[in-house]
């Protein structure tokens, strides 16, 4: 029975996505949805992927890391030399990626996640800086002028398909006895340790992989946006994410997935007040953090459970 | 069941939010449809300049010129009888905001856009206005590739821009240097961090050469350098009568300042990277006599089309215009000049006229689009008089 179940359930979610997919790509081709959203749309997707990827380091993990941005720009930038300056397909360009801001995560979160609480933030932070700066004075990749004409090759297939994988990815990692441990060491250190966790192992796990998604959205990024340059990726793109993660609710998958389309849609709103737009942006963070401090999710999850007991009454 | 009807009212509040979101988006777009169709005699202008973020200060004068220039025209009966209606919106100083305010601007029918103001931003925008045909205006992105695609080699067809090139000041000083100053032996200490540096030195050494002079000495510091006495003395023994150094004023003021305490009492000359209030405060007033650098305008130019901007500026913005204010000033103008040799409202006949304009007289210079979209146009040089920024000459290439 509850196997059944299970299997019509991922049959459910299999159609919603490709029943979404699809109508999203009807409406591309058809011109239903214009240059102005399919950009709206891909900045959409990208927040996404980078929420959820932060969200696993900052909000399931529990380890503030401000350099998201960082692994961002690794990403971004080895995916660009393998397209453009080696001329490999993007698959390969988004495999680069990946490995390449993997490798990053790792080299950095072995020696700083012994660090925690605000050490830890100041040396990601750091760090964060440290991959921009080096990207500046790198001359193959022109340093800070960055670089310029890259071919658009993110489409909305490939935009799908990686923020599908990512969701996937960090939920089923969640899920997973793995997902269990690094919760654990969310809610206690000390305890986890001594329930035989071995907490230094999980903690590098989660950032390698939070790092290795944020490389993917770079990636995704770079050839989505026509140029990247070092300055693209400074720490306020960091807190931009960090932005989004909070007001999503920490541990919240789902939460941050809105919150990332909320941000998103509500940049684009705001266009049309040029001169007061960073100030009303700014009032409506700080209102929804007033009235929902834990963020829009706090750590629930949308989940099906939730539109049950709310819909139909059943617990 | 409280907890759950809290629950319940929460999940609606954010959904009706979602909502509201998504339904301002939809609406917002229909509305500027019907504006479009109501104006029929308008011309939309896009703005999209950085009102935010790192270069906010750029962008906010170039939309104040842009402004200006604007309602002059549209009180003087607009172009081809139409009034012109900017659209002014902000990127944030980002390049993928740039990308989705030009979208959002090509679906307000613009017919050309003014900004954004950094290099990277523009190259932000250069996808869109090249997909929809639409020319964009730069009023003031060096960068050499804006213009043109480093791949294929070719011109942007829709990219433009009123500012010169980076390079193009070490022709300039150049030029100064050999008649003005008639020095015959220069030495250049250039910032080597950055490609302005290197692109300004290089084109002073090629002009400086072919005027007949010679480079004594070639020196480069790097950014955030403080100390350069070593340097200096070295250069000092080679008893040069002009030194360029071409770089910033973070670390030309100190440079200029220590040069004068080791007794070195030459010309020495800049880019537009020294127009700061900072030289004088850390350099002083004594130090920075007989320095020159170049720049794209000087509001003190005696020119009457200037004093006219000048006092209009003032007049409306009660603060003095700086070159970004001048170019974006500039950018309208020379979009105005495009549509009145187009004759007619449309981008695409708007970019194969710009591309033809000659001599077209603007506030920072006449000048002429070349085969590359970048103007050649004359630049000033400005001199430090005891702690005031002078005008010293104007240089036509």
């Amino acid at each position: 029975m509850q196997i059944k179940s299970k299997f019509i359930r991922f049959c459910i979610d299999v159609l919603v996505l490709t029943a979404l997919f699809i109508l999203v790509q009807y409406f591309i081709t058809t011109g239903l949805l214009d240059q102005y959203y399919q950009i709206n749309l891909a900045s959409m997707c990208i927040n996404i992927i980078l929420a959820v990827s932060l969200n696993l380091i900052n909000g399931f993990t529990g380890q503030l890391s401000l350099g998201h941005a960082g692994f961002m720009a690794v990403g971004a930038y080895a995916s660009v030399v393998m397209t453009q300056m080696l001329g490999q397909p993007f698959i390969v360009g988004l495999i680069v990626a990946c490995l390449a801001a993997a490798l990053g995560g790792f080299i950095i979160g072995v020696p700083t996640l012994r660090l925690r609480g605000d050490y830890l933030a100041i040396a990601t932070l750091a760090l964060g800086e440290i991959i921009r700066v080096t990207l500046q004075n790198i001359d193959y990749v022109n340093g800070p002028a960055g670089i310029l004409g890259i071919t658009k090759m993110t489409t909305w297939p490939w935009l799908f398909g990686a923020t599908v994988f990512t969701v996937l990815v960090v939920v089923n990692l969640i899920n997973s006895s793995y997902g269990r441990a690094i919760i654990s060491v969310r809610e206690d250190e000390v305890a986890s340790e001594l329930m035989g966790i071995n907490t230094t192992k999980y903690k590098v796990m989660a950032f390698v992989i939070g790092a290795m998604l944020a490389g993917l959205a770079g990636a995704m990024y770079a050839h989505f946006f026509y140029i990247i340059k070092p300055d693209t990726f400074n720490f306020m793109k960091s807190f931009d994410i960090l932005v989004m993660v909070v007001l999503g609710g920490l541990g919240s998958t789902t939460g941050a997935i809105i919150a990332a389309l909320f941000i998103t849609a509500l940049t684009a709103v705001l266009q049309s007040f040029p001169a007061i737009r960073m100030i009303l942006y700014a009032l409506i963070l700080i209102i929804v953090m007033i009235y929902r401090p834990q963020g829009l999710m706090g750590n629930k999850e949308l989940s099906r459970q939730i539109f049950g007991r709310i819909w139909g009454g059943r617990k | 069941m409280k907890k759950n009807s809290r629950k319940k009212i929460a999940v609606l509040i954010i959904m009706a939010f979602m909502l509201a979101i998504v339904a301002g988006c939809g609406g917002e777009a229909k509305d500027t449809g019907d504006k479009a169709g109501d104006k029929a005699e308008m011309i939309n202008v896009g703005i999209n300049v950085e009102l935010s973020g790192g270069v906010a200060s750029y962008g906010t004068n170039a939309k104040d010129g842009a402004l200006l220039a604007i309602e002059q025209i549209n009180a003087s009966g607009g172009v081809l009888g139409m009034q012109l209606n900017p659209v002014v919106k902000d990127c944030k100083s980002t390049a993928d905001e740039a990308m989705s305010i030009s979208a959002a601007l090509v679906g307000e029918n613009i017919v050309a856009q003014i900004g954004p103001l950094t290099s990277g931003d523009v190259a932000g925008s250069t996808p869109i206005m090249m997909d929809n045909k639409i020319p964009l205006i730069a009023p003031a992105a060096t960068a050499s590739n804006v213009t043109v695609d480093d791949k294929t080699g070719k011109t942007n067809e829709y990219i433009f821009r009123v500012c010169f090139i980076d390079p193009f000041q070490g022709t300039l000083m150049a030029q100064f240097a050999a008649d003005n100053l008639k020095a015959k032996n220069a030495v250049i200490y250039a910032d080597t961090s950055t490609d302005y540096g290197k692109g300004l030195a290089e084109y002073f050494k090629k002009t400086f050469g072919e005027k007949g002079g010679t480079i004594v000495g070639e020196e480069g510091y790097v950014k955030d350098d403080r100390d350069f006495r070593a340097t200096l003395t070295k250069i000092k023994g080679m008893n040069p009568d002009f030194i360029y150094v071409p770089g910033y004023y973070q670390e030309v003021a100190p440079l200029i300042k220590q040069a004068r305490e080791l007794g070195i009492t030459v010309p020495i000359g800049g880019g537009d990277g020294w127009d700061s209030p900072d030289m004088v405060s850390v350099a002083g007033n004594e130090a920075l006599n007989n320095t020159y650098f170049t720049n794209h305008y000087s509001s003190q130019d005696t020119d009457p089309n200037i004093v006219k901007f000048v006092e209009a500026y003032k007049a409306k913005y009660n603060k003095e215009p700086d070159a970004f204010a001048a170019l974006g000033y500039d950018a309208i103008q020379l979009m105005v000049q495009g549509l009145k040799d187009a004759q007619a409202a449309d981008p695409v006949k708007l970019a194969a006229a710009l591309a033809k304009i000659k001599d077209f007289e603007g506030i920072t210079g006449k000048m002429s689009i070349d085969e590359k979209h970048n103007p050649v146009k004359a630049g000033v040089i400005i001199e430090f008089k005891d702690g005031a920024q002078v005008m010293n000459t104007r240089i036509q290439p």
